[in-house]
């Protein structure tokens, strides 16, 4: 598949997922139990994203010894749970993973 | 000034705050687009076409580790099913709209655009109110699409080693620091990093996005099930 025909494709996912609620919908639908476990979508989804990024190498293996992500992510975390902010967090994480990276 | 102009204004009133961590969030899906290898009129365009944060860097992920293009649709479709949620609360505001109208707005239907704007509809019965959520979704569009072609321009001067990439993880860990104080949502956090992990080599296609987001899904709802039946 070309680029631009997956770029497209992603899009009108995107678009249906937003659009079918709206356009569809009947309230009754959707139900105090369903709303309830779709707002878990963000921590069942997100952490497949932030893991294996974190702990693996770029050919999938593990990289658990004298790996900066782990500490930069724990540091992250902790300035997360603090501030609950969201640039602090990012930034946070940046500049220990440079510190540990350019400077240790 | 007339009332749906009124309206327009107040929702990228509300909306503006929230778009100070969406600037950094841009600019690395930008830098990351290019250092993958796509063009930056593909970059643009996916910011245009999909226009969705989280979406696109999934895409950017999943393609740079060489996931097949179904995979990585379908993956979009896993971390997008919350706009089924979004969709289905303002749903009932926005039931007497044209099909046009309804279209513009589920373009614009954004993870912060909502937040504001659902607050906005609980409060207001006024008619013109999706005004609101056009104004708030308008501003992250403009700040999206900004803040895009920036990386893009930025990106051919940032050093490969930076390790640029790692800011990843920390943007979507950045998104959940409002659950880690809750122990359900710790725990489908843990479920879900670990099948992935364990799953990146073994679930086939690449596909490990989507069974770990069902299988800690699943946790959340046998979980809060639980809960309700000790209380």
């Amino acid at each position: 598949m070309s680029n631009w025909l997956l770029i497209i494709y992603c899009g009108l996912i995107t678009f249906l997922t937003r659009f079918s609620m709206i356009a569809l919908l009947k309230k009754e639908m959707f139900n105090d139990r369903i709303r309830e476990i779709l707002s878990f979508v963000p921590s069942a989804i997100f952490p497949a994203i932030i893991f294996p990024a974190i702990f693996l190498d770029n050919s999938g293996d593990f990289q658990l010894e004298n790996n900066p992500k782990i500490m930069a992510a724990i540091i992250a975390m902790l300035i997360g749970i603090i501030s609950q902010n969201i640039i602090a967090t990012i930034i946070s994480g940046l500049a220990s993973y440079w510190f540990l990276i350019f400077m240790v | 000034m007339n009332n749906k102009f009124r309206v327009f204004l107040k929702g990228i009133f509300d909306v503006s705050p929230l778009m100070i961590p969406v600037v950094p969030f841009g600019l690395i899906f930008g830098v990351l687009s290019i250092d993958i290898g796509f063009s930056p009129i593909e970059t643009m365009g996916m910011s245009l076409i999909v226009f969705g944060g989280a979406s696109q860097i999934v895409l950017l992920q999943l393609f740079s580790g060489g996931a097949s293009s179904l995979v990585i649709i379908s993956s979009v479709g896993a971390v997008n099913s919350r706009h089924l949620l979004y969709g289905a609360v303002v749903s009932e505001h926005l039931s007497d709209l044209k099909l046009f109208w309804k279209i513009i707005i589920s373009y614009f239907l954004v993870d912060q655009a909502f937040a504001r704007s659902n607050e906005y509809f609980k409060k207001n019965k006024d008619k013109n109110k999706y005004f609101h959520l056009f104004g708030g979704g308008i501003t992250c569009w403009v700040i999206w699409q900004t803040t895009t072609f920036l990386g893009i321009v930025l990106g051919a001067f940032i050093p490969e080693k930076l390790g640029l990439s790692f800011a990843v993880p920390l943007t979507f860990l950045a998104l959940l620091v409002n659950d880690f104080r809750k122990l359900i949502n710790v725990i489908v956090i843990i479920i879900s990093g670990l099948v992935a992990t364990f799953g990146f080599n073994y679930v086939p296609y690449k596909a490990y996005v989507i069974v770990a987001g069902v299988t800690a899904l699943l946790t959340a709802a046998i979980l809060t099930k639980l809960n309700k039946k000790n209380e």
